[in-house]
């Protein structure tokens, strides 16, 4: 796909990833596609796992920007897609707000990790993320989202996230995180984030929960799972930065096991 | 009693006397009264006296969630199944009385799940004198004082004590401990509630709840007759 | 519409459960994040545009007619803490009886014939509403109120909060509700033709987290 120019005068950007089993135990990539500022490197993966980085080959995304990043597990995939630096959202000249679009998907038979590093949201920048995950039945997921609020010091910028996750076409998640200046009332409040800085979602999915269904429970009062209405379940996370934050989300991740 | 009043609508609103499928449901009595008197030591001695002839289940009514119903599951009254604690927000008396939504519902889940039932007893969170239930969830209510909490309550009077179908006056065992005149608590209480009946009971005595549970037993007869 | 059935819906007395939960508050007093009036200000104002802002979405979707069932499913993905599944199933069911007994209505019936345990509290409000010849606004500022008013009800009762300064943080917080109820029917009547994925989905975190801690307690004064 080209690199185009969005109306906003930022910079509209694509890369995709499509992964299929080969029919010998392994993975392979016939879709293996970035532009601009995202590209996609292939990596050593372990055993019947094809891994993919997300490099960013500039700071991004910018105020008017418009990044797409679309993977699709297909049958027999295990992929495990993870991202060689955090990404920055930095404000732009451009006063429009930058979008941030992951769409993924999962046959039935397939697997996907989706394991990025933490999105960081710079004073003045303003992004719009959302991610949308279509699985099949019988479809396995590991994704994780991490935001922090501003660099170090910082006031954060406006971020606003939404997490969409279906499964066999049935909604089983969709959650919106909005905070910095000018989100609603009270994100920052004892209700919302109560001066956390870094916040944090993972989504598993594993056939095996809609028999037997992780139970709910809490961490050091800052993070908790949470058995989703199907075979899935969420772990959400609060915490002062980001290591802490992930110190917490492995924590839960491993009482899944 | 209301046999026969039973709404067109598919499934019970409150009181009415009928489950959702028509048959008749269980007998609901309410025992309220102040912390300490002993409520729920009347409840455990009554799950024990009745378990063998009824079939019965307890709701109880915690300030502090499931503290009285931890105690009748420890002391083993009932199998835990029949026994449900409901949450009432720091004001056990509007679970009883002004929003008995929780409750009916404690109530029928029971009936649902181990029924059917003869008999459930919904105790209230201990509360103060005014405390009484609403009709629409128990069909008679029980009043438990004791003389430890003074013997001038039977004559302070109020709902509780003057219109509860039944009267106990508790732990009669330690009146001479505390300085309290039984007589005057019996005569003050027949003062207070005319005809109502009145007990004066100490569950550390020979035949105990004795008579609240043939007190109980003459209301499951009035109704199922 | 008649003002009057709107009092009745919306009065802190209706018979229909609230008052034995806080909304979260009890878990936030404990964690020492509400000592005061104006940290339950905050607390309010942040229930109020996250799971306030997707209630009162739904309860004006379903008093303009949209499928129970679907509004339920969409109620579930946006509430991921499952004691705040249970607490909002509990509480609809509280609602349905007394809306049932209170407005006795066809499709309250068939409701509760669908959900005998349940469905999501703003489900139940919705109907009740149209059963008691109410719109979506009505609806709606119905929801808003309630999820607001019960925290501060509570807090009054854990932190002997003045209950002047609670009312005052109520008052406080009008013309916010006012804007989110105008936009919750917006919101609502593009349910009707777009379908429940343009509900919004705000989601406050410790409240959830909260959620979760509050129900493990041993010992508690609130449901939730």
């Amino acid at each position: 796909m080209d690199r185009v120019t969005t109306a906003a005068g930022g910079v509209r950007a694509t890369a995709r990833v499509l992964a299929r089993g080969d029919g010998r135990g392994g993975t392979v990539l016939p879709v293996l596609e970035g532009e601009g500022p995202l590209a996609v490197r292939r990596t050593r993966g372990s055993g019947a796992e094809a891994r993919v980085m997300l490099v960013g080959a500039m700071s991004g995304p910018l105020g008017g920007d418009h990044f797409t990043v679309a993977a699709h597990a297909a049958g027999g995939a295990r992929l495990r897609v993870g991202s060689a630096a955090a990404t920055l959202a930095l404000p732009g000249q451009d006063k429009t707000g930058a979008c941030y679009d992951v769409r993924l998907a999962v046959d039935e038979d397939a697997e996907l990790c989706w394991l990025p590093e933490q999105l960081i949201s710079a004073g003045g920048s303003d992004l719009h993320v959302t991610t949308s995950v279509d699985l099949a039945a019988g479809a396995r997921l590991l994704l994780r989202e991490e935001q922090v609020l501003g660099r170090a010091g910082e006031e954060p910028g406006r971020l606003t996230s939404r997490l969409t996750v279906r499964i066999d076409g049935r909604c089983v998640l969709d959650q919106e995180l909005a905070c910095g200046p000018g989100a609603p009332g009270g994100w920052d409040g004892p209700a919302g984030l109560a001066g956390h800085r870094a916040v944090g979602q993972l989504v598993v999915v594993r056939p095996g929960f809609a028999t037997e269904p992780p139970a709910a429970r809490t961490f050091e009062e800052g993070a908790a799972v949470l058995p989703l209405a199907g075979p899935a379940a969420l772990v959400t996370a609060v915490a002062t930065d980001a290591l802490r934050l992930r110190r917490l989300l492995d924590g839960a991740l491993a009482s899944l096991d | 009693m209301h046999l026969d009043h039973h709404l067109e609508s598919s499934a019970a609103v409150s009181a009415d006397a009928r489950r959702a499928d028509g048959s008749r449901r269980a007998l609901r009595i309410g025992l309220g009264g102040p912390v300490g008197s002993g409520k729920t030591a009347t409840v455990a001695a009554l799950c024990r006296a009745l378990r063998e002839e009824l079939s019965l289940a307890v709701v109880t009514n915690d300030i502090y969630t499931r503290e009285d119903a931890e105690f009748l599951l420890r002391e083993a009254v009932l199998p835990p199944e029949r026994i449900t604690a409901v949450e009432t927000g720091a004001c056990p008396h509007t679970a009883i009385r002004d929003d008995i939504s929780a409750n009916l519902e404690a109530v029928e889940d029971l009936e649902d799940e181990v029924g059917p039932l003869d008999l459930v007893l919904v105790e209230s969170g201990g509360d103060n004198l005014t405390a009484t239930f609403s009709r629409g969830l128990v069909d008679a209510q029980v009043f438990v004082i004791d003389v430890a909490g003074g013997d001038d309550i039977p004559r302070k009077g109020g709902p509780g004590v003057a219109t509860a179908d039944l009267l106990i006056v508790n732990k009669t065992d330690l009146a001479p401990y505390v300085g309290s005149d039984l007589a005057r608590m019996a005569a003050d209480a027949k003062a207070a509630r005319g005809e109502l009946p009145v007990v004066l009971q100490s569950l550390r005595s020979e035949g105990g709840v004795g008579e609240v549970a043939d007190w109980v037993r003459g209301r499951i007869a009035a109704w199922t007759a | 519409m008649t003002r009057a059935a709107l009092l009745v819906l919306a009065d802190g007395r209706f018979p229909a459960g609230g008052h034995a939960h806080s909304g979260g508050a009890e878990a936030a007093v404990r964690a020492g994040r509400i000592t005061d009036a104006a940290s339950l200000e905050a607390f309010c104002r942040g229930r109020l545009h996250t799971s306030g802002v997707v209630a009162a979405c739904v309860a004006a979707a379903a008093a303009l007619g949209v499928d129970p069932g679907e509004l339920n499913r969409a109620a579930d993905a946006r509430t991921p803490s499952p004691a705040l599944r249970v607490a909002a199933r509990r509480l609809g069911r509280q609602l349905m009886r007394a809306a049932r007994a209170t407005w006795p209505s066809a499709e309250l019936d068939a409701l509760a014939a669908l959900f005998p345990k349940g469905a999501h509290q703003p489900v139940v409000l919705g109907l009740a509403a149209r059963a008691a010849g109410l719109g979506p606004l009505d609806a709606a500022y119905c929801s808003l109120y309630e999820g607001v008013s019960g925290p501060a009800t509570a807090v009054v009762r854990l932190l002997g909060l003045d209950p002047f300064d609670a009312t005052g943080v109520l008052a406080r917080l009008s013309d916010e509700m006012d804007r989110v109820a105008q936009e919750a029917v917006e919101t609502g009547e593009r349910v009707v033709t777009d379908g429940v994925d343009v509900l919004p989905a705000r989601s406050a975190p410790l409240l959830e987290i909260g959620a979760e801690a509050h129900a493990a307690w041993a010992v508690r004064l609130f449901a939730s």
